[in-house]
Order: structure tokens, then C-alpha cells, then sequence
């Protein structure tokens, strides 16, 4: 793809707002837009280390916590009379709260996991997963359990000539996750198309000959498993905050498999697949919505994956690359 | 002048199988020493335990003095020991000139922020590994091949790829895994020329082959196993009279036969 391509793309989508002042079609995209960056950070892993984490909807969802109780505060008891009281802070602070915090759980999935791969690292994450979701559950002091958090503020941002604003509306909404989303990709990118990111493919390419050249397998897995956490974080930050409401379902699997199949049939291991898959997958649904019967949707949903499967095993974006001609 | 790699009274037992029951032996700085024996002698295992991917049962692995038993192969590699596959192994999915770049791993430093923020560092460093990679390349013969995917190579040129990614971490000492094996006269000739290069831009080589006369030829130093223990040490022309090594595996011509008693 040519340099200049992408970003034409970008600013097409900048420009959706002002063109198609749908609210209707901004929300879907919205959402769809969190997914992606879910689907962008969740290929680090799966696509570039080949290890796959069904547990990934953890660090969304810590990161949708995080964020809301950041800006919600809390004052919580911890045992032995000791409470522990935050004051409601700005959504942006909860915004890099949640990234932190879910990079740490990425490190230390990574430092735990990665002593076991394959079938065990991935029963490893999903139970990560549902643990999670046990204690948001039943911890209601902190979480409210099935009550949810509701009433969580919009972001705000600090414009020039018009001070700070909240962001209620879905165009608002609409660019914010759309910038999320550009950055994520070029993190992912910058990590990718550097020595870290070859270290990555060598590993899984070939493991014992990576270990051979040097390579340090655990270091460069848990540098991957943090900056996917921590992407994935960001976008449950941005759900709490575009949703308002967060409640112990954003830990659902479901959500897990939307991202992994967002990634795997846009193309797993290239830095456009998630995106390819992720409009596809994020979009058809509601596109459909009005069409069809909610049953025969899921039925063609489930089809169209099959077929993706069966005759773009490797999904869409390198079937589209190798139509193009070689020089 | 102490040896670079120095093995002491090594012993490796897998499960109730003795693959190696005591073996010393030492590689000198700037040799080829080729290590040889019937299948089932331990080469390759000897090959697993210097490289850290198995466990001694007993024994010492030094390495310029120091000692490197058990630790894991990632770290030796950084302390200068580089192996090639006995079956070929290179980054499949890749192109040779990823493959070479992956290889130089160990020869770049830049971490993530370097990364994410493309600074002058990392950039710099950059196209210095490309220019070495190229220069690899080069060296090998491979260069007209960079832009092609390492597994469509021809098994020759994939066999040199495989050398050429142990050696362009530029190792103190390269352990090369049987790199003839499947070869055609014509190409273990190449083969045998690019382990001489190599040697002369001051890698240490220790070598398992079956190759024979490639192994008298290129070797300083030939070690001999048998049966998990060494049966004799010395130079091609001793080696060659040794009336032991003649019975065990030269002599008969039947080392098939002396393969499966072995194992």
C-alpha cells in the first residue's frame, strides 16, 4: 500500500461526520471502532506471536473499570478498618489509568503464561478472563456487581477558544475513537516493522532457532502481552466512557471471539487485517439490522465466517495482496 | 593457552538410556574440530547440552573459562555460541533477508522506545544491521535470493542459509549440525569453502558431519564417539590409523550396522 493511501482513508473517515450527520451511523461506527482497536491490539499477540489469548476481553474489560471508577471515585473497605477513598478524577486521568493497569496484568499474564504455551496459555487466559468477571460480579462495594456503574461521565477535552468541553455527542465520540484507533495502529506498526517485531515473528516462525540467535523468548512475549494490554485497555476505557455504563458482561467470551474473528478474517499477522476484518464484522450485523430477521443474520453471519475460513484461510488482506502483481 | 570450549566428564542419561556416559574433550580457539561417531553416539546430543536446549546428568560446560552449564540457549547465545540445525531450520514465512535480519538480533540493541518513536538510534542502527545483512548475504551467495521466501529456496541454498543465520550473529564459536547432510558433491564442496571463510574470519567451528572426506579434510581436531564415550582424539591423519576408530566406524564401511548396535 502506497504512503499516501492510509492516511486519504483516515481523513475520509475524519470527514464522515460532517458529509453524513447520521447519528445512527456514527454510533454503529463507534462501536465498531472500539472493536477494532480491541481486534488491533489483540493482534499484536495473536497475529505477530502466534500465541492465542481468548482471555483478551480482560484487559478491555479492567480497562473499563478502571476508567469508570476512576471517574467515579470510590471508598471501599480492604479488612483490619482500613478504607481506601478516591475522589472522582478527569476521564482522561482514568483513560491512562486504565492503560496502566491493564499493562500490568498484561505483564504479569505474560510473565505467568508464557512458562506454559498452547493449549495450556490459552486455557490459561480465558480463566483470567472469567475471573474477572466472578469478581466484578460479587464485589459490589467496589464494582456494584450486576447493579453496574452507571452515570459515568463523558471524556473531556480541553478545546481552544471554548475551554474544556464534554464530549456528549456522536460525532465527538465518533473522532475521539477514531484518533484512539490511528494511534493504536501506529504503535502497533511502529512495534511491528522494528527489531522488536522481527524478534517477534522469529519466534514464531521458529522458535529454537530464534532461542539459537539469542533471541529471549519470555522478554519479548511479555513486551508484546503488555502493549497489547495496554491497547486494549484504551478501548475499554473509551467504551466506559462512550456506553456509560459498565457492567460485569463487558468480561462476556463473546467479545473475545468478536475480536479473534475480526482478526483472523481480516488477515492475522498484517497491521490492516484487524481494521479489513474489523469494519466487516463490526458493521454487517447492523447494517443488516433493518433486512433481516435477527435469527437469519446470525445464521449468514455464521456462513459468511465459514466461507472466509474455508477459502481465505489467511484471511482477507494477504488474499488481496497477492491479487496485486509483483513487480 | 586455556581451550575456548571445554567440556568436562559430561554425562547425559535420558530416561534409563545413557546417551553420553563421560566425555571430555576441549575445542581450541581458531579450529575446526569436528566431532564424529555411528548414529546414536551422542553428537547431537552432546550438540543440545553445549547450546543449553538439554540438561547434563553430570559434568561441566566452560566456555572462555567460564562456566555455562544449564543455563538457557537464549543466554548462551549471548555469551558467543551460535548452533545451526541438524534438519534445515530457517524463519519459514519470511524472506531471506528477514531471515538474516532476525539472525542479527544479537548484534542490535534498540529497545521499544527506540521503536516507537523512531529515534535517531534506533534508526541508525537500523541501517547498519541491513548493511550487514546484505554483506551476509553476500558472503554466502545468497544476496540475488534476499527478496525470496526462505522455504522456496532449493534445498542446497536453504542448507547455506541455515549456516549463514548461525554464523552472521558473528559467534565466538559456531556448532554446525551435520550442514552437508543431503548435499551434493558440488554444493558440500561450497559447503566446505564457507567453513573455511568462516574459520578465517576467527569463528571457532565445531562440527558434526558424516561427511568423511570432508571431515579429514577441513578439521584441525577430530573427537570420536562411540557409544556415548570417546574413543579417541587427535588429528585427520591419526585419527584415520587409530585401529579403534577404524573397528568402530571408519574401516568397515558398514557404519549403518554399527549405527543401530549404537542405539
Amino acid at each position: 500500500m502506497s504512503k499516501l493511501l492510509p492516511w486519504l482513508f483516515v481523513a475520509a473517515l475524519a470527514l464522515l461526520p460532517v458529509a453524513f450527520p447520521d447519528p445512527y451511523l456514527l454510533a454503529v461506527l463507534t462501536s465498531a471502532g472500539i472493536f477494532i482497536i480491541g481486534a488491533i491490539s489483540l493482534n499484536l499477540l495473536l497475529g505477530y506471536t502466534g500465541q492465542l489469548s481468548l482471555g483478551h476481553v480482560a484487559f478491555f474489560g479492567l480497562g473499563a473499570y478502571t476508567s469508570a471508577l476512576a471517574a467515579l471515585g470510590f471508598d471501599i473497605g480492604i479488612g483490619f478498618g482500613l478504607r481506601i477513598t478516591l475522589a472522582p478524577q478527569p476521564a482522561w486521568l482514568g483513560f491512562i489509568a486504565a492503560i496502566v493497569v491493564a499493562g500490568g496484568f498484561g505483564w504479569l499474564l505474560g510473565r505467568l503464561a508464557f512458562r506454559v504455551r498452547g493449549a495450556y496459555f490459552v486455557i490459561i487466559t480465558i480463566c483470567f478472563a472469567q475471573v474477572l468477571r466472578m469478581v466484578a460480579l460479587n464485589w459490589i462495594e467496589l464494582t456494584q456487581g450486576p447493579m453496574a456503574l452507571i452515570s459515568i461521565p463523558p471524556f473531556s477535552l480541553w478545546l481552544p477558544g471554548q475551554g474544556v468541553v464534554a464530549l456528549y455527542s456522536k460525532a465527538q465520540n465518533y473522532w475521539l475513537v477514531l484518533a484512539v484507533a490511528v494511534v493504536a495502529f501506529l504503535v502497533v506498526r511502529q512495534v511491528v516493522e522494528s527489531r522488536i517485531g522481527r524478534a517477534l515473528v522469529a519466534l514464531r516462525s521458529n522458535e529454537s532457532l530464534a532461542r539459537s540467535v539469542g533471541i529471549r523468548v519470555t522478554h519479548y512475549l511479555v513486551i508484546a502481552a503488555v502493549i497489547s494490554a495496554g491497547i486494549a485497555g484504551a478501548a475499554g476505557s473509551l467504551f466506559a466512557h462512550y456506553v456509560r455504563i459498565v457492567d460485569p458482561d463487558v468480561f462476556l467470551f463473546i467479545y473475545t471471539v468478536t475480536m479473534v474473528i475480526m482478526v483472523i478474517t481480516g488477515g492475522k499477522g498484517t497491521l490492516w487485517g484487524p481494521v479489513v476484518g474489523g469494519l466487516i464484522f463490526g458493521l454487517i450485523p447492523d447494517l443488516l439490522r433493518g433486512h433481516a430477521a435477527p435469527e437469519a443474520q446470525w445464521v449468514a453471519y455464521g456462513v459468511a465466517m465459514i466461507l472466509f475460513v474455508m477459502f481465505l484461510p489467511r484471511g482477507i488482506v494477504p488474499a488481496l495482496a497477492s491479487l496485486r502483481p509483483r513487480p | 593457552m586455556s581451550p575456548l570450549l571445554r567440556v568436562e566428564n559430561l554425562a547425559v542419561h535420558i530416561g534409563g538410556l545413557v546417551a553420553i556416559a563421560d566425555a571430555s574433550f576441549s575445542v581450541p580457539e581458531g579450529q575446526v574440530v569436528s566431532l564424529i561417531g555411528p548414529n546414536g553416539a551422542g553428537k547431537t546430543t552432546a550438540f543440545n547440552v553445549i547450546t543449553g536446549y538439554m540438561r547434563p546428568t553430570a559434568g561441566r560446560i566452560l566456555f572462555d573459562g567460564a562456566e555455562i552449564t544449564g543455563l538457557s540457549p537464549d543466554r548462551i547465545a549471548e555469551r558467543g555460541i551460535v548452533r545451526s540445525f541438524q534438519r534445515t531450520s530457517v524463519f519459514t514465512g519470511c524472506t531471506v533477508l528477514e531471515n538474516a535480519l532476525m539472525a542479527l538480533h544479537r548484534r542490535g540493541s534498540a529497545g521499544l522506545l527506540g521503536a516507537l518513536l523512531r529515534l535517531p538510534s534506533a534508526r541508525r542502527e537500523e541501517a547498519r544491521l541491513r548493511a550487514e545483512a546484505w554483506a551476509m548475504l553476500e558472503f554466502v551467495g545468497l544476496a540475488g535470493r534476499a527478496e525470496t521466501p526462505a522455504e522456496v529456496l532449493a534445498y542446497g541454498e536453504q542448507r547455506r542459509l541455515g549456516i549463514a543465520l548461525a554464523a552472521i550473529a558473528s559467534p565466538r564459536l559456531l556448532l554446525l549440525d551435520e550442514p552437508a547432510a543431503g548435499l551434493n558433491p558440488s554444493e558440500t564442496a561450497e559447503c566446505m569453502a564457507l567453513i573455511r571463510q568462516l574459520r578465517d574470519r576467527g569463528m571457532t567451528v565445531l562440527l558434526v558431519e558424516h561427511d568423511m572426506p570432508m571431515v579429514m579434510q577441513i578439521s584441525d581436531a577430530i573427537v570420536v564417539l562411540n557409544q556415548g564415550r570417546i574413543i579417541a582424539t587427535g588429528a585427520p591423519a591419526e585419527i584415520r590409523r587409530h585401529p579403534e576408530v577404524i573397528r568402530a566406524y571408519l574401516g568397515s564401511g558398514e557404519y549403518q550396522e554399527a549405527g543401530h548396535a549404537a542405539a
